[in-house]
């Protein structure tokens, strides 16, 4: 896929695997992996960049004897992934008009 | 490898980044890898899945920006001292003229490589300019009543048009290559900044 295009959804995709509970950077990546290869790096990045723009917030729960971090997702984060949502529609009708012509020219 | 090595490792090749930064990050891939042994795997293959020391570092510096990196080596790591300020100051007579002159013979290097690809552009659109004469020679020759000469402008067109189609191939081959130079350079420099200094 696209880099640019990857990097956007990317944002999106994270959000997306903590809306509907608190989750872990590694179940994250569990969660992902079917869809895209995510690097600890490059969520790391993505986390650092939501949580500055308030789209989540992180706490430390302690689990096993050790702290690990839980990732919550805020306003802004949810209205993100509308958003998206509102883009994608828009982008499907695009898509729908690129293929519309690939069909004339056959 | 175990964690203990892959975070001291980690921890010696990042330094040179804010001190918070890489306990924030080692605590990230510390967290990773005791999820990743909870989830069944051993410590040698949960480092595993991580990838090499090397690999993680290239990938933190390729998603840090320039700037930031430049803001922390810039930083003095302790207080200057009194004698070292006036020979800074009084130095830069000299230093600064010279570092700006370093900068700029390595940036005009940089700049020839483009030149040299450019020219080569500009000789390939020459050698099609060349081909699209050679064909109107032809008509040219025959409304004279010269097949001879006919005969060669064909001869010249044809060779024109095959070295630009090579050339053409060739000046994309070369222009990927430069980009992906660029990267790799533009990487190699960030990854200077960090590091343990013996």
């Amino acid at each position: 896929m696209d880099i640019q295009l990857k990097r956007g959804l990317l944002d999106i995709c994270v959000l997306a695997a903590i809306k509907n509970e608190d989750t872990y950077g590694y179940q994250i990546i569990k969660e992902l992996k079917p869809y895209l290869e995510l690097s600890e790096s490059t969520l790391y990045t993505i986390l650092k960049r939501l949580e500055a723009a308030d789209m989540l917030t992180v706490r430390s729960v302690e689990h096993d004897g050790r702290l690990r971090k839980y990732y919550h997702i805020k306003e802004p984060g949810l209205r993100r992934i509308e958003e998206f949502k509102a883009d994608w529609n828009e982008i499907l009708s695009i898509y729908e008009f690129i293929t519309r012509e690939d069909m004339n020219y056959e | 490898m175990n964690k203990e090595t892959f975070l001291t490792e980690l921890r010696a090749k990042l330094y040179g980044l804010p001190p918070e930064d890489i306990e924030e990050r080692l605590a990230f891939y510390n967290e990773m890898i005791n999820d990743r042994m909870e989830d069944g795997l051993t410590e040698e293959e949960a480092v595993g899945e991580i990838g090499s020391v090397d690999t993680v570092v290239e990938q933190i510096m390729a998603e840090i920006p320039f700037t930031a990196l430049v803001r922390t080596k810039v930083r003095p790591k302790r207080k200057l001292k009194a004698w070292e300020l006036v020979l800074l100051i009084c130095g830069a007579p000299v230093w600064f003229p010279l570092a700006i002159a370093a900068c700029a013979v390595a940036f005009s290097l940089y700049i020839v490589i483009w030149a040299v690809l450019i020219s080569l552009y500009a000789a390939d659109l020459s050698l099609t300019a060349g081909a699209i004469a050679s064909l109107a020679g032809i008509a040219v020759y025959l409304k004279a009543g010269n097949p001879a000469g006919a005969a060669f402008a064909i001869g010249a067109a044809a060779v024109c048009a095959g070295l630009a189609i090579l050339l053409f191939f060739a000046c994309i081959w070369l222009t990927q290559y430069v980009i992906y130079g660029t990267n790799r350079l533009m990487l190699s420099i960030k990854k200077s900044f960090v590091g343990k200094e013996d």
